[in-house]
């Protein structure tokens, strides 16, 4: 364990007893373990993301190291603190950002729930004034603070939970989800701040998402996790060129015919006049394959879909 | 009609899978059941009848008006004015069905569901310690009958108060008065015999003895032949009053639909 | 305190539904009166009752439903635990620096439970004149003394019985036969409940310590269950031992729910 480390994990378990039912009267208890042996580390101001598919443990493992939830095993540290003893100091370092969960007060000014949110956290009045003038230029929230948050846009709240989660000056900050629903540009408000936040403050990020983008952009680190264990751990070019490179290929034939046998693809997929073609970015081109398609059918439309996070783990997962 | 007993059917299905909650329920309505006894058999160490009715007809009265409550629903349900708060209304009133028999059926799949998982435990821990009074067989067909009566007059009112969402966001105010309203004038909270004579001949003019009361006088074979048939024609009498005014107020609803929500 | 700020909150955010916030005023103070109205029905029909006579039972319901009311106010938020815990906000809770009870009591605050409390003071002071009352300087003394006592005890069984939603999500119902239902027990002198039911209203859940010892005693009362009224006193060590018992038992549960998650 080294001191630099924010977030230390050795062997972290976590097992359920689930009861289901055997035959119309019995119930069976089964195990379930959720989370399976884990290490990892995440080193004082890094940016990590933490994906993995639906069910692989990730939730799990982040409310362990929040203290929402005991370990059936293994040691957790995080800030030097133990999660599930020391919870409530904990919280105070922590700040906590849910995509799909609104930490604000529904029905008042969102200036009111950063006022809340001093007394809550004990900031000193100076401090947080300082910080909420701060966050409120970078995020632009100035003629927000009045409006009652049910009235925001998704992205201007957004805007607000992030600054929420900041007002404090926690240590690091936990994201799930955060830019699930949002256009395109205020995506990219929200990436540009946690990479400011990140380099200009060292605040560290941990960030849970199904957006590759995100990943992409911001993440010097990913671990990757799935049936609760950590399957791999490094930087986001290392990954994406070891495991990144299936594509695959839609085309939308002028008529509907039987899977088209072309080399370099298998067809995965078809319906109707629409097919499939998975292929290797590093075996065929996309226009190779084209060609190759056109040559055996009249072909109307197209469309070249990357690899997404679930198609990356699988293919991890698979090797 | 097929559609509306299929509405029944799933609702008992649908309640059917929350046992626990079912549970909680039979061992809350147990409780008042004992509590309520126990009050009025105080009573009736000072006095042999009240209103006509005797120790045993009192304590009957408590644990079949427990087991009646989530029958007839008094308490009403949350599910169509959230309905009508979230705009989700505009979807139910663009469907080739009747709204308010849609309801109607909604609640008698609840009744069917309670009159058997919550009508009778509280009624057979009742037994258990206390003098019972059971019904003859023709008192109880009658009594089936006028519960069965009791549950749309129940529904009737209670879809009235609902409607009140589309005017109010929040519904929950004048539901809750509205419940307690009826069950106080239905004998949930002390049979009314036991009011004096002028509450008691107010509660009468009420439709709500027709929710409670009424079935459970039933029950206690206080009404024959003649009277019986008078009890059922009250308690048709108030269903057709609260039908028709909940579709006059429907209506006026209608007009003025606001969407709320995202 | 930031109890204090979270209910400042709370109040503001319920504020702008000032219409709803009015009518659910309306609302209890309409319960509360019903309450009564039930009571005074009963002394239409005796003049005592287990040996009380009307405003010696007034005396009761002004003492345990002030009590009550209070503890409505400030405690009785713990029951939205079960929802918060189907909709998986109750995270959100652990997930700050606070006592999660705290957090629930003042983020699901509700001002207009304060309706709750009117009706039943109004009784008291009327019952204070009224009631045949042994005025001495402990006397004066005992009427705080067993509110107070009265508010921690109706706090320590509704935190005690919401508990079991941590393990059953469902049964919060469970809670209401003991919360709602003490308070019916309350309003009434013990002795007409069953003498099992005495003793668990006396050993078990201490309503017998909420109003009925203080008020024996304040009425002397002798020998009220069997015991000495001087246990009247005995209430505040009696509502420490609950609020102890409130805490271990809420602490199993929040434990329990940080090693299975639900």
């Amino acid at each position: 364990m080294s001191v630099d480390n924010i977030i230390d994990v050795k062997g972290l378990e976590k097992s359920f007893t689930v009861t289901r039912k055997a035959g119309r009267l019995r119930r069976r208890r089964e195990v379930v373990n959720a989370v399976a042996g884990i290490d990892m580390y995440v080193e004082r101001g890094a940016m990590i993301g933490y994906i993995g598919p639906n069910g692989a443990g990730k939730s799990t493992t982040i409310k362990m190291l929040t203290g929402i939830l005991v370990p059936s095993a293994g040691v957790v540290r995080v800030d030097g603190l133990e999660p599930s003893r020391q919870r409530i100091e904990l919280a105070r370092r922590i700040g906590v950002v849910f995509g799909q969960r609104s930490q604000l007060w529904w029905d008042l000014p969102l200036r009111d729930s950063f006022d809340l949110l001093r007394h809550v956290f004990r900031v000193d009045a100076a401090r947080h004034a300082a910080n909420l003038a701060r966050y409120s230029d970078g995020l632009d929230l100035g003629p927000l603070l009045d409006v009652p948050v049910r009235q925001l846009s998704l992205g201007q709240r957004m805007r607000g939970e992030l600054t929420a989660a900041l007002l404090h000056d926690p240590s690091i900050l936990l994201l799930d989800e955060p830019t699930i629903g949002l256009d395109v540009v205020s995506k990219e408000a929200v990436r540009q701040f946690l990479v400011e936040i990140n380099q200009q403050q060292g605040t560290t990020v941990l960030l849970t998402t199904h957006d590759l983008t995100d990943v992409e952009r911001l993440c010097q680190r990913l671990l990757i996790i799935d049936h609760g264990r950590v399957i791999e751990d490094g930087t986001v070019a290392d990954i994406t060129a070891r495991y990144g490179t299936e594509r695959t290929l839609i085309v939308d034939l002028v008529e509907p015919g039987p899977p088209l046998d072309v080399a370099g693809a298998t067809v995965s997929n078809v319906e109707g006049p629409r097919q499939w073609l998975r292929f290797r970015r590093d075996e065929v081109t996309a226009s190779d394959l084209l060609r190759r398609v056109s040559q055996q059918a009249e072909v109307r439309d197209l469309t070249v879909e990357e690899p997404d996070i679930e198609s990356i783990v699988r293919e991890i997962y698979t090797r | 009609m097929r559609l509306y007993v299929e509405v029944a059917r799933k609702t008992f299905a649908r309640i059917a899978t929350y046992r626990q909650a079912t549970l909680a329920g039979v061992f809350t309505n147990t409780v008042f059941g004992f509590v309520l006894a126990y009050v009025l058999l105080a009573v009736y160490r000072e006095r042999e009848t009240v209103g006509g009715f005797d120790a045993i007809d009192a304590v009957t009265f408590t644990f079949v008006a427990q087991g009646l409550l989530m029958v007839v629903g008094i308490f009403g349900s949350a599910d169509f004015p959230e309905r009508i708060t979230t705009g989700d209304v505009v979807v139910d009133l663009q469907r080739p069905y009747d709204q308010q028999a849609w309801w109607a059926a909604v609640s008698y799949g609840n009744a069917a569901y309670y009159a058997i998982f919550r009508g009778i435990p509280p009624f057979v821990a009742g037994a258990v310690v206390f003098d019972l009074r059971m019904p003859s067989f023709p008192s109880f067909a009658a009594f089936v009958v006028s519960a069965f009566l009791a549950v749309g007059a129940c529904f009737a009112w209670t879809y009235l108060l609902q409607l009140s969402a589309f005017w109010l966001m929040d519904y929950r105010g004048p539901n809750q008065i509205g419940s307690f309203v009826a069950q106080f004038f239905a004998g949930v909270f002390i049979p009314i015999v036991f009011f004096p004579s002028w509450l008691e001949t107010t509660a009468r003019a009420t439709p709500f003895p027709s929710m409670m009361q009424l079935p459970i006088e039933v029950w206690l074979g206080r009404h024959q032949d003649a009277a019986l048939l008078g009890v059922f024609a009250q308690q048709v009498f108030w269903i057709g009053v609260l039908v028709v005014a909940g579709r006059y107020v429907m209506s006026r609803a209608v007009g003025r639909v606001v969407v709320q929500g995202g | 305190m930031v109890w204090r700020h979270l209910v400042g909150a709370r109040i503001r955010a319920d504020w702008q539904y000032r219409t709803s916030f009015f009518l659910f005023l309306l609302g209890q103070s309409l319960i509360a009166c019903l309450d009564i109205a039930v009571i005074a029905s009963i002394f239409t029909n005796v003049d005592s009752l287990g040996g009380w006579s009307g405003y010696e039972v007034a005396l009761l319901f002004g003492l345990g439903g002030v009590s009550f009311g209070v503890a409505d106010l400030l405690i009785s938020q713990v029951e939205t635990a079960s929802r918060h815990i189907k909709a998986g906000t109750f995270d959100l809770f652990l997930l700050r620096p606070l006592s999660p009870l705290v957090h629930l009591s003042a983020s699901e605050f509700a001002l207009r439970r304060l309706g709750r409390v009117i009706q039943p003071f109004i009784v008291l002071v009327v019952a204070l004149f009224k009631a045949p009352i042994d005025w001495r300087v402990e006397t004066a003394l005992l009427i705080p003394v067993a509110i107070a006592a009265g508010i921690v005890i109706f706090g320590a069984i509704w935190v005690i019985t919401s508990s079991i939603v941590f393990w059953t999500v469902d049964s919060q119902e469970v809670a209401s036969a003991f919360t709602y239902g003490g308070n019916m027990a309350t309003q009434y002198p013990l002795d007409v409940l069953g003498v099992w039911m005495r003793r668990i209203a006396t050993f078990v859940l201490p309503l017998a310590f909420v109003a009925y010892f203080p008020a024996a005693r304040m009425l002397d009362h002798h020998e009220p269950l069997g015991l000495p009224n001087i246990v009247a006193w005995a209430a505040p060590a009696v509502a420490v031992i609950a609020a102890l018992g409130a805490r271990a038992v809420w602490g199993f549960a929040i434990r329990h729910y940080r090693s299975t998650g639900s």
